[in-house]
């Protein structure tokens, strides 16, 4: 059984099919890599995933379970964590505290033990703290955990985002263009972490990516949409060199 | 200049961050406590009015400044407080029972109404709010047997524990023993305070910061917005009700006109004034609203009075200063005076290092293409 599959997944705009009959399934332990010119759906997926968007006809299943009805807030405790596009971070608040935010679907103490502070809540506030650690250790990010959001240069802020995925624990991470707006040196260090974070941590990856150095260099399977259709599926080689793909990212040659 | 180090995850989680912050905060717990005993009654029943409104203030940021929701109806919640406590007083609960009562009323009231009211953001929210500030004041009028009409109702000292003892040790009245008045006043507003910072510092509070921030990364952070949102709008109702209580035997004797929708207008420019998304904020917020009137009526009195000019020849110079300086705050100062504060701190902890340009505001970066 594949960790995450999605079946048949169509969502319509009024008449702009933005996702088209897609289904694919995602590998436990694979990174999983949705390649596809700009518009062609690729954020709509996550977003169907992550639930801000209702299917208009499809399913989508995780660990076994079916997903496709439930609240947006309810995917995170199930250990699928997300990043932006445009980076959503928490800009008046500290590394730390966007970290801790990460943390919320770990948290086993309600509001009146808060209010309260009670010893439970203590405990578990440095269980965050050390797993935290490990994460900011593991990014780099140590030298920027007291920093608030909103004076970071985009780069980091980049893998702030990453880090508060990371941070949840999750089982599966939606990483919606990782490295766009990095330089060179910031992509390398990007691929090396996706790796890690496969290799090491065992987390699966979701991955939308132009920087097709970056797909070839992490992804075991790629596939590439246009329009909201499935094009190809495959290694990066295999859909790289598909006519469909060419043709989709260069036009048609006769025209 | 100071640096702090963190060495364990404690100094990271605890109120206090260090030697200076106890010392500081000890320093200020003794001046509260010794202020009665300094300062005349008339000094202390202001003192009073600034810890009331400190409370509801404290109770207001939670929602506004950490939740980033607008109410222009807290004075419909104070009301409520208000009356809840002195018709469960009238039935023969203690004090000290019918007030924690009448917050926790309050704040299940809050929540309840917030249910739909939440469902609308911005604009929308703070005129909804609004129109539940106008609609209780028809309710204070219409409501007779339980608020006395329009005539409102008399409000007898506070028995803390009732007829059970009847005591005067346990009778706290404004006028007979404001030093004791006050002594309870600062012990709800140093335990509001605490919860707030409990919470604060806690996935709770995290989770009103984060709603504050971004909705969207909020609710794939596993934070469910609806529930939460509703959640802070019930505490900060509880904690407005606390004042409401307190309020109403400040008063001693209430009717609609205690709860004007200007009420709501003043507790949100206390927290303007005071500085938004801070506890401090609210405190500061309330010392300067509570102070304000008796300044300016001293200004008027020292440099008007050769001038001929005087309160009954300008009415409502006070509330055009008032207005003047919370103009000045949005404009030179957004961060109020917590923000003033904050500087002044960091200039003195930084000493000789500081820059000019320190707290020039920094861009942000624009987010366009918002999914929502
Ligand atoms: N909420 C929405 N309402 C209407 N149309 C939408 C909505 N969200 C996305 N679309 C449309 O769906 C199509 C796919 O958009 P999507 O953001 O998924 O593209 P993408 O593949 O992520 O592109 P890019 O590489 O530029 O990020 C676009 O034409 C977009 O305008
Ligand atoms: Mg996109």
């Amino acid at each position: 059984m594949s960790l995450l599959e999605v079946e048949n997944l169509s969502i319509h705009f009024g008449g702009l099919k933005a996702v088209d009959n897609v289904s694919f399934s995602v590998e436990e332990g694979e990174v999983f890599t949705i390649v596809g010119p700009n518009g062609a759906g690729k954020s709509t997926i996550f977003n169907l995933i992550s639930r801000f968007y209702e299917a208009t006809t499809g399913s989508i299943k995780f660990d076994g379970r079916d997903i496709t009805k439930l609240g947006a807030e309810a995917i995170a405790p199930l250990g699928i964590a997300r990043t932006f596009q445009n980076i959503e971070l928490f800009d008046h608040s500290s590394v730390m505290q966007n970290l801790l935010v990460g943390r919320h679907c770990q948290r086993k103490t309600n509001f009146l033990a808060h209010a309260f502070f009670l010893p439970s809540v203590r405990r578990e506030e440095i269980e965050h703290r050390e797993k935290i650690e490990e994460v900011l250790e593991f990014l780099d990010l140590q030298a920027y955990r007291e920093k608030m959001i909103a004076g970071l240069p985009y780069g980091v802020r980049k893998v702030v985002e990453l880090a508060r995925a990371l941070a949840s624990g999750p089982k599966l991470l939606l990483l919606d263009e990782p490295a766009s707006g990095l330089s060179v040196e910031e992509t390398q260090d990007m691929a090396f972490w996706i790796e890690d974070i496969q290799k090491d941590m065992g987390v699966s990856v979701l991955m939308v990516e132009h920087d097709m150095g970056l797909v070839s260099q992490v992804s075991d399977r790629v596939l590439a949409i246009d329009h909201g259709a499935m094009l190809a599926m495959g290694t990066t080689r295999e859909v790289q060199s598909h006519p469909a793909v060419i043709e989709a990212y260069l036009g048609r040659e006769e025209d | 200049m100071r640096f702090q180090f963190k060495t364990s995850y404690n100094d990271d989680i605890n109120i206090f961050k260090n030697r200076y912050h106890v010392f500081w905060y000890a320093l200020l717990g003794a001046g509260l406590f010794a202020l009665p005993f300094v300062l005349g009654d008339y000094y202390v029943a202001q003192a009073i009015f600034i810890l009331i409104f400190a409370i509801a203030g404290v109770g207001l940021m939670m929602l506004v400044g950490h939740t980033g929701l607008v109410s222009l109806g807290h004075a419909a919640f104070l009301a409520v407080g208000a009356y809840t406590t002195i018709n469960l007083e009238k039935l023969g609960v203690p004090f000290l029972i019918a007030l924690p009562l009448a917050g926790i009323f309050t704040g299940l009231f809050g929540a309840f109404i917030a249910i739909p009211v939440l469902r609308l953001i911005g604009i929308y929210l703070a005129i909804a709010t609004m129109a539940l500030s106008i609609i209780i004041e028809d309710i204070i009028v219409m409501a007779g047997p339980i608020t006395g009409g329009v005539q409102g109702l008399s409000v007898d000292s506070i028995k803390l524990l009732g007829d059970w003892v009847s005591s005067d040790i346990f009778t706290v009245d404004l006028y007979a023993s404001p030093y004791k008045f006050y002594f309870l006043c600062l012990f709800v507003a140093v335990l509001v305070t605490l919860l707030t910072i409990n919470l604060l510092r806690s996935s709770t509070g995290r989770a009103f910061h984060a709603i504050r921030d971004s909705e969207v990364s909020a609710r794939a952070m596993g934070i469910n917005v609806a529930r939460y949102k509703t959640l802070s709008f019930g505490i900060s109702c509880f904690i407005t009700g606390l004042a409401g209580g307190l309020l109403a035997h400040y008063l001693g004797h209430i009717n609609h006109e205690a709860f004007l929708i200007l009420t709501s207008i003043e507790l949100l420019m206390i927290l303007v004034i005071g500085g938004m998304g801070s506890v401090h904020g609210a405190f500061f917020g309330a010392f300067v609203f509570g102070m304000l009137p008796l300044t300016v009526t001293v200004l008027i009195e020292t440099f008007g009075a050769p001038l001929g000019i005087n309160s009954a020849t300008f009415p409502g110079l006070s509330t055009g200063i008032f207005a003047a300086i919370l103009v000045g705050f949005i404009l030179f100062e957004p961060y109020g005076v917590n923000g003033m504060w904050l500087k002044i701190r960091t200039y003195f902890a930084l000493f000789p290092l500081y820059r000019k340009d320190m707290f020039k505001r920094q861009k942000t970066y624009l987010k366009t293409e918002r999914m929502r």
